[in-house]
């Protein structure tokens, strides 16, 4: 497995204001990104996501630590060349229209002018923003600016990608077209380190992840490994039965109308739940087992952590 | 090529900024205003046209300096924009030459149009037109261009206002430390009159690019002078950029 990126116990203070007391936001994290994969950074608010993506871009410069991409230090421009990056909230050159905006960075790349049309033609088609291409992007939606943005972060086609919280600020249908970009680009053999909130985006997406909390990196390792397969319990709703009956069976969680929704923890009892249905003629309407989610886990772990 | 793409970039921005016309605006009321200012006055008219001209141009021409100077790098910054670019392969000096650049651009494009009233003006006045007027212009370049080094400079560590108020410093210094020669002069030698040599040869001095006075009145210039205040701006210009490069150079965004 190759690595493209590495990063080594990194860290860094910062001292705010004038009153010469370091705080220390990172606190020596290390971890590996491997060439193709989708890699999850998860962290609560305030961890030290964005100021790790920082010292990756050379935004900021850290106190100690090492970082290579692509073996090559952080800062040069040889490793840089390579990168994508679309940052939080995206914040861009207002003034531009779509168009002009893409423009300005293929330009930074010095493409040529027939593939730079080509580019930027296939980009707006590929973020779904054909339409917007002459409006200045102070007109923009939120929604709008993260397609936009994503578009400048592809300009250079590069190998790996940094989106921080690509999925925020889009409506449903807007994340869902995002998560099947994220994925094709993967596809084209593209590396992508994502840092996003949204828990379930990154189950359904992220081959491996690390979790940091406190400025330190908790666990590390893949998807796979870190969520149990087993059956924490089931979720039965069913109808047409005295709830008095199940109280030994489940948790009952709540009742609409008729129905019952209840939280089944031992296997046996889901036969014999059945049974009793069966018996009394009531009816099932869903049964739905609930394996350990990412989301459990991140909650255990910023708890422990 | 990068500081070229930026360059250009900046002075989209420039020219889409609603205060630069506003300034342009009030420079073209300016101008216009000495013809009625010469009307009013008993003497030469001409000069009159002329210095209140130069005068104006110099005055706008600083003020679009400073105001959008300041908030170039600034308003990159406050707005994260710069974190984008920054992750490109693009050096951090890069970045600032083509912010400066731009603003050049910026402001040759402005002090052509101001010149273009001004000489029209001076023109429909006298009949004629004088290359040496040209020179004087040419000078209130340069030292826009030192002012324009003046305004990122601040404008890499401070917030706009404080850099205005800051680079508006450095020019009125900058016009009036001649009068520490005077002061030279009259001083006795020894500890205060060495101090003051020192401070003369620190801070500014912006006359080196004021011919107004001498242009407007048809005095002779000695040709060494241009030469000297074109090596001045050149050398103070760099040495302001040198410096700014050296503080953005060491910057976290945070």
């Amino acid at each position: 497995m190759t690595m493209v990126l590495e990063v080594d116990n990194l860290a860094k203070a910062f001292t705010p204001g004038f009153i010469p007391k370091k705080r220390e936001i990172l606190k020596g994290i290390s971890f590996s990104v491997a060439a193709g994969e989708i890699f999850g950074y998860l962290g609560p608010n305030g961890a030290g996501k964005t100021t790790t993506l920082k010292c990756i871009l050379g935004l900021i410069f850290p106190d100690r630590g090492k970082i290579e991409i692509f073996g090559h230090p952080h800062l040069s421009m040889k490793g840089r060349e390579q990168l994508g990056y679309l940052p939080e909230n995206p914040y861009f050159y207002d003034y531009l229209t779509g168009a002009e905006f893409l423009d300005f960075y293929a330009r930074l790349f010095g493409l040529k002018k027939r593939d730079k049309e080509d580019k930027i033609a296939g980009l707006l088609r590929l973020v779904g923003m054909e339409k917007a291409c002459d409006l200045q992007l102070r007109k923009f939606s939120r929604g709008m600016l993260q397609r936009i943005g994503l578009a400048q972060a592809l300009i250079n086609d590069p190998t790996l990608l940094f989106l921080d919280e690509p999925l925020g600020g889009l409506d449903p249908l807007g994340r869902k077209e995002l998560r099947d970009i994220i994925v094709r680009l993967k596809q084209e053999g593209k590396t992508i380190f994502l840092c996003s909130h949204i828990l379930q985006d990154i189950e359904m997406i992220c081959d491996r992840v690390a979790i940091i909390v406190g400025g330190r990196v908790i666990s590390q390792g893949s998807l796979r490994d870190l969520i149990s397969e087993k059956v924490l319990y089931t979720e039965i709703t069913l109808s047409g039965i005295d709830p008095a009956l199940l109280a030994d069976l489940g948790e009952p969680v709540s009742t609409h109308d008729d129905r019952i929704l209840l939280k089944v923890f031992q296997e046996d009892n889901i036969g014999n739940l059945m049974a009793l249905v069966h018996e009394k003629k009531g009816k099932i309407h869903s049964l739905i087992p609930r394996t350990e989610t990412l989301e459990d886990i991140f909650v255990e772990m910023v708890k422990q952590g | 090529m990068k500081i070229k793409v930026i360059a250009l970039n900046t002075f989209k921005e420039a020219i889409r900024d609603r205060i630069l016309y506003l300034l342009f605006f009030f420079a073209a009321v300016a101008l216009v205003f000495s013809r009625v200012l010469a009307v009013l006055t008993v003497g030469d008219r001409v000069k009159i046209i002329k210095d209140v001209g130069l005068a104006s141009i110099s005055l706008f021409g600083v003020l679009m300096a400073i105001m959008i100077g300041t908030g170039l790098v600034y308003k990159e910054i406050d707005k994260k924009t710069i974190y984008t670019l920054l992750s490109k392969p693009i050096q951090r000096w890069q970045f600032l030459l083509g912010k400066f650049f731009g603003l050049v651009l910026t402001l040759f494009i402005m002090t052509l149009a101001m010149s273009l009233i001004f000489l029209v003006i001076v023109l429909l006045h006298t009949g004629r037109l004088e290359s040496r007027m040209l020179l004087a212009i040419l000078f209130i370049f340069i030292e826009l261009i030192l002012i324009t080094a003046v305004a990122i400079l601040f404008s890499c560590f401070s917030t706009p206002i404080l850099s205005s108020i800051f680079s508006l410093s450095f020019y009125l210094i900058g016009h009036l430390s001649w009068g520490l020669e005077t002061l030279i002069q009259k001083t006795r030698p020894g500890t205060s009159r060495i101090v003051l040599r020192g401070l003369s040869a620190v801070l500014p001095d912006l006359e080196n690019f004021n011919f107004k006075t001498e242009i407007v009145h048809g005095l002779a210039i000695d040709p060494r002078f241009y030469l000297y205040s074109a090596v001045y701006g050149l050398v103070y210009t760099l040495f302001i950029l040198t410096l700014a490069v050296l503080i953005f150079k060491k910057r976290d965004f945070v």
